[in-house]
């Protein structure tokens, strides 16, 4: 990480002290993770302290399932490895109460003066519906990407002058881009000769796995390898 | 006196001038908008949550379709993305050919956006002469790639081949003369980079006549000239980028200011404007034209010296070649492994940012050391502009609505993702 960066750093940890926390990252870029109930405190001193003008996206994450494969590679038995596809059991999204990291809002700022970028994310999911505060006040621009987010993931943003759904048909039910909401969609529409309009019903297509998803341990990324080869 | 009532207008989905499925729903106090709410999401396809369902190799054809008049700058910021998480590097020729090609991409973006902004507000001549030169352009899509515009020409790791040795010609037909068909064909007779190189020659020209028809034009500027001012205060509150926020005062290009590829190495400007009108944003995106054809140059002139590999050598992340496999099991094993399971990226987050046609064109993917993505984010630079639409166009009348959607160069694709 470039020096620019690792004195942002350092300010920052300076100036926030507890409220922030740095996240190690694999590709030079500077992440911090910030408390909920600091996050629009923390946002405004970063817009009017640190000159970060602009918001370029807001990014709502459901990490319900982070970390989990559908094919188990790590131990063989005595036929081999394993060659079916676990499926996901399809968990329904009316439980009460969700872990409390499930679902995380990523905002990326930048500074057009210093020419810096910085991702600060912030988790919600304690409460059902989870909820965090909008910045629409600080950046404008949070505006629409915070509609998305809603729209997507079900995330509601306190003191968002117009919350209403952005990206789904009128009338959608559920939030798309959970990870419990099926690919294929719970509904589809066709024309009803009967009904002479188009009507929703019942999905009919079959989801399946055309290529599983395997997580595999590659040594070549392992940070301690990666270090001694580059010096 | 009867009370006058303000009432509401809808405009689109199936507009002509709505650029795609646009609905607006306007308020209008006689001629004039007093409050405009867009609709987006009619062309929403979910390309992120279908992103996370396949390999990463699978999703750059679905890179093409979000901004379908330029392909290949979107696959860039995809295929970046995934190069910072894996810690890849691309060889010297494969970026120089992904530059070329960006700028190419900018070209026929910024030519699509002059023809239908003109088409929009009266100008009929210059959609016609826009989409002859978009033609050539076409061509050199289809010449490397295969297709005219869903191209899936870049790969993490570099491009898919090399740029091929001859152009393909105009076939003979009883609808061409043979006069014809030598007059097409004259510049075609060498390779690829000769025809490029013959574009770049003759293109500064075509842009005069651009400007000959609207820079001067008195129609032209009455319609744009104070329309939809931005100020660049508003214009960073407002998440704008790009031509956006260049035609409103600020200098910035992340080509200058946060070079990837080899933008670092090549001599180019950056137009900005000084009224933030709409006016202002047309002269930028002119200029740009003329810029882009500057790189492009370069990049020729550096292409046909230096030969050389133009995908990375590591057969975990990239398939091996065709013949390599008949008679090399390993290379066999990596192909079965890559077109079966694809490759493994380790766990972590990147945002890569590309300096798009439209604006900053943002990919944020995070991984959890899966063959698939855990999750992408789009950032896509039209659907921050068209939030502002509301604002921009208050106060406006009726028929300013078109010169606003001409002048933020909306394409639903990246819009409703």
């Amino acid at each position: 990480m470039s020096d620019r960066y690792e004195i942002l750093a350092t300010r920052l940890d300076e100036r926030f002290g507890e409220q922030v926390a740095r996240v190690a990252s694999s590709c030079s870029e500077l992440t911090y993770e910030v408390d909920k109930s600091d996050l629009h405190e923390v946002a405004s001193a970063l817009r009017c302290e640190f000159g970060f003008e602009m918001l370029m996206d807001v990014c709502g994450v459901d990490y319900l399932t982070y970390g989990s494969d559908e094919w188990t590679t790590e131990d063989a038995t005595e036929t081999g490895f394993s060659r079916g596809v676990e499926r996901e059991t399809v968990i329904l999204d009316e439980a009460d109460t969700f872990p409390e990291r499930r679902f995380a809002v990523v905002y990326h700022l930048l500074s057009l003066q210093k020419n810096l970028r910085l991702r600060l994310r912030t988790y919600t999911g304690s409460e059902n519906p989870p909820i965090v505060k909008s910045v629409v006040d600080i950046w404008n621009s949070a505006n629409w990407f915070e509609r998305e987010a809603f729209d997507l993931y079900g995330i509601l943003f306190e003191g968002h002058p117009d919350l209403r759904r952005i990206l789904t048909d009128y009338g959608f039910i559920g939030h798309p881009f959970r990870k419990d909401f099926p690919l294929m969609g719970n509904v589809e529409v066709s024309y009803d000769v009967d009904k002479g309009r188009v009507a929703y019903k019942p999905v009919s297509i079959e989801p399946r796995t055309l290529v599983p998803r395997v997580i595999r341990d590659d040594n070549r990324y392992q940070a301690d390898l990666k270090d001694r080869t580059n010096g | 006196m009867a009370e006058i009532q303000n009432y509401t207008m809808n405009f689109g989905p199936q507009h002509p001038a709505a650029h795609g499925v646009l609905r607006l729903v306007l308020e209008m106090d006689g001629e004039t908008i007093q409050k405009a709410d867009p609709h987006v999401g009619l062309l929403h396809r979910a390309t992120e949550k279908l992103a996370e369902s396949k390999p990463f190799n699978q999703s750059i054809g679905y890179m093409d379709r979000l901004d379908y008049v330029s392909m290949m700058c979107n696959e860039h910021g995809y295929v970046l993305a995934i190069e910072k998480l894996l810690g890849l590097e691309v060889p010297e020729r494969a970026q120089y050919i992904r530059v070329m090609f960006d700028e190419i991409t900018r070209i026929l973006n910024h030519l699509m956006w002059l023809g239908a902004h003109g088409l929009d507000i009266g100008a009929m001549t210059v959609f016609l002469y826009c989409f002859r030169e978009r033609e050539d352009l076409m061509d050199l899509y289809e010449a490397v790639s295969g297709t005219r515009m869903h191209a899936t020409y870049y790969r993490p790791g570099g491009v898919y081949r090399d740029l091929p040795d001859a152009m393909p010609k105009y076939q003979e037909s009883k609808f061409r003369s043979e006069k014809d068909l030598k007059r097409l064909n004259a510049a075609r007779e060498g390779s690829m980079l000769d025809f490029i190189e013959d574009f770049t020659k003759r293109f500064p020209a075509c842009v005069d006549e651009y400007e000959t028809l609207l820079t001067d034009n008195r129609i032209w500027k009455q319609r744009t000239v104070n329309i939809a001012v931005v100020s660049p205060e508003r214009a960073m509150q407002l998440g704008f980028s790009g031509p956006m926020l260049r035609g409103s005062g600020i200098e910035w290009d992340l080509r200058k200011k946060q070079p990837y590829e080899v933008y670092d190495r090549l001599d180019f400007d950056i137009p900005v404007g000084v009224n933030g009108d709409c006016y202002d944003r047309y002269l930028v995106r002119v200029e740009e034209l003329r810029q882009s054809t500057r790189i492009i140059e370069q990049c020729v002139a550096w292409l046909r010296e230096n030969p050389g590999p133009v995908i990375a050598d590591d057969h975990k992340i990239v398939a091996p070649k065709r013949v390599e496999m008949k008679g090399d099991m390993e290379s066999l094993i990596h192909h079965f492994k890559l077109f079966t399971e694809g490759y493994c990226v380790p766990a972590g987050e990147a945002y890569s940012a590309i300096e798009h046609p439209k604006g900053e064109f943002g990919v944020y993917i995070i991984s959890d050391g899966a063959n698939k993505p855990y999750r992408v984010k789009i950032r896509a630079p039209g659907f921050a502009h068209l939030s502002s639409m509301a604002e921009m166009v208050e106060g406006h009348m009726l028929a300013d609505v078109v010169a606003v959607i001409g002048t933020q160069d909306i394409v639903f694709g990246e819009v409703d993702r």
